[in-house]
């Protein structure tokens, strides 16, 4: 197995979707090249960084403001009412 | 036909174990009670729903549209949308899944109406594999998070995934940051499962390639 080779099996490779024989060759390619190794590791931490990350602010104002809109034209539409028992309305879902 | 759980990134070094399950898990989402009380018109319920996922709507849209206004638009709509459609929600699949599934369609439209320079159609910027092709292979110490603030790191990762055409930004946002699985993202998207796989391993390796200019190890400072 080669550098190519190697790239073609990274996708699966991450999602731990390879069989056992390629598997071995992809461990057995990353023990002796040490570029495949840091691509590996920096394309992980690219994945981990995007993930961890709140890249796009959403302000409690812009999350009420949007809401209210939604709410008003869910109401507008005459197919919601507001339901008199409102006890087991939880404020979050988890 | 079993709908693979999603993926995860996290254990490459081991096979994922083969967990076969013949038949559908009974358990009960708590989105699907909130679903019927919203369908029979209950605004608490569906104002519930808004909340838990509007976050994730937005973002959605945002990465995908890059235009915060936008995004801002297609969060409305997507929320209004689903509920007119509430009764064709079948919950074959997650609520949010299909939150996510009508956000890409929105910001997708978005996308193509506003026409910028950059082709928007989901098949015309494959062939690209500029940057695909790792050049860079420095090490990354310390870890980003560890170099940079919070808003510098947000600020990084904006520019690089902005910098990327809206096929492979669209898959990797899908895949790798809602976290959907890749036939979830096939679907989605109207791509088959190898489209989607290739895609992904573009997008990772470009926005690879990219962040290393800021993360990569300085060689002066470590000798
Ligand atoms: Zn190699």
């Amino acid at each position: 197995m080669n550098c190519t080779d190697f790239l073609a099996k990274l996708t699966d490779y991450f999602d731990g979707q390879i069989d056992p024989a390629l598997l071995a060759e992809v461990k057995a390619h990353l023990g002796t090249c040490h570029h495949c190794e840091v691509v590996v590791d920096t394309t992980r931490k690219t994945i981990d960084v995007y993930r961890g990350a709140e890249s796009y602010e959403f302000p409690e104002e812009l999350s009420n403001r949007l809401r209210a809109a939604v709410m008003e034209r869910c109401r507008a539409s005459g197919k919601l009412r507001d339901i008199a028992v409102k006890s087991s309305c939880e404020p979050t879902g988890k | 036909m079993a709908v693979q759980t999603s993926p995860i990134a996290d254990e490459p070094l081991e096979p994922v174990e083969e967990t076969v399950v013949t038949e559908p898990q009974a358990e009960i989402h708590p989105d699907v009670a909130l679903v019927e009380r919203a369908k029979a018109g209950d605004t608490a319920a569906f104002e519930q729903l808004v909340r838990q996922y509007e976050r994730q709507i937005f973002r959605t849209a945002q990465h995908i549209t890059q235009n915060r206004e936008d995004a801002e638009d297609i969060t409305q709509d997507v929320f209004f949308k689903a509920f007119q459609k509430l009764d064709q929600f079948q919950g074959n699949s997650k609520f949010s899944t299909w939150l996510v599934r009508i956000a890409v369609n929105e910001s997708l439209m978005r996308l193509r109406k506003r026409k910028t320079s950059k082709t928007v159609s989901m098949d015309q910027d494959v062939e690209t594999d500029e940057g695909s092709i790792p050049r860079d292979f420095a090490e990354w110490r310390p870890n980003p998070e560890q170099n940079y603030s919070q808003s510098e790191l947000a600020e990084i990762l904006r520019k690089t995934i902005a910098g990327l055409p809206p096929g492979f930004r669209t898959v990797f946002t899908l895949r790798d940051i809602e976290n959907l699985s890749t036939e979830e993202t096939a679907a989605a998207l109207g791509l088959s499962v190898p489209a989607v796989k290739s895609r992904l391993l573009r997008a990772r390796l470009q926005l690879r390639e990219r962040l290393s200019r800021y993360f990569r190890q300085n060689k002066e400072a470590s000798k």
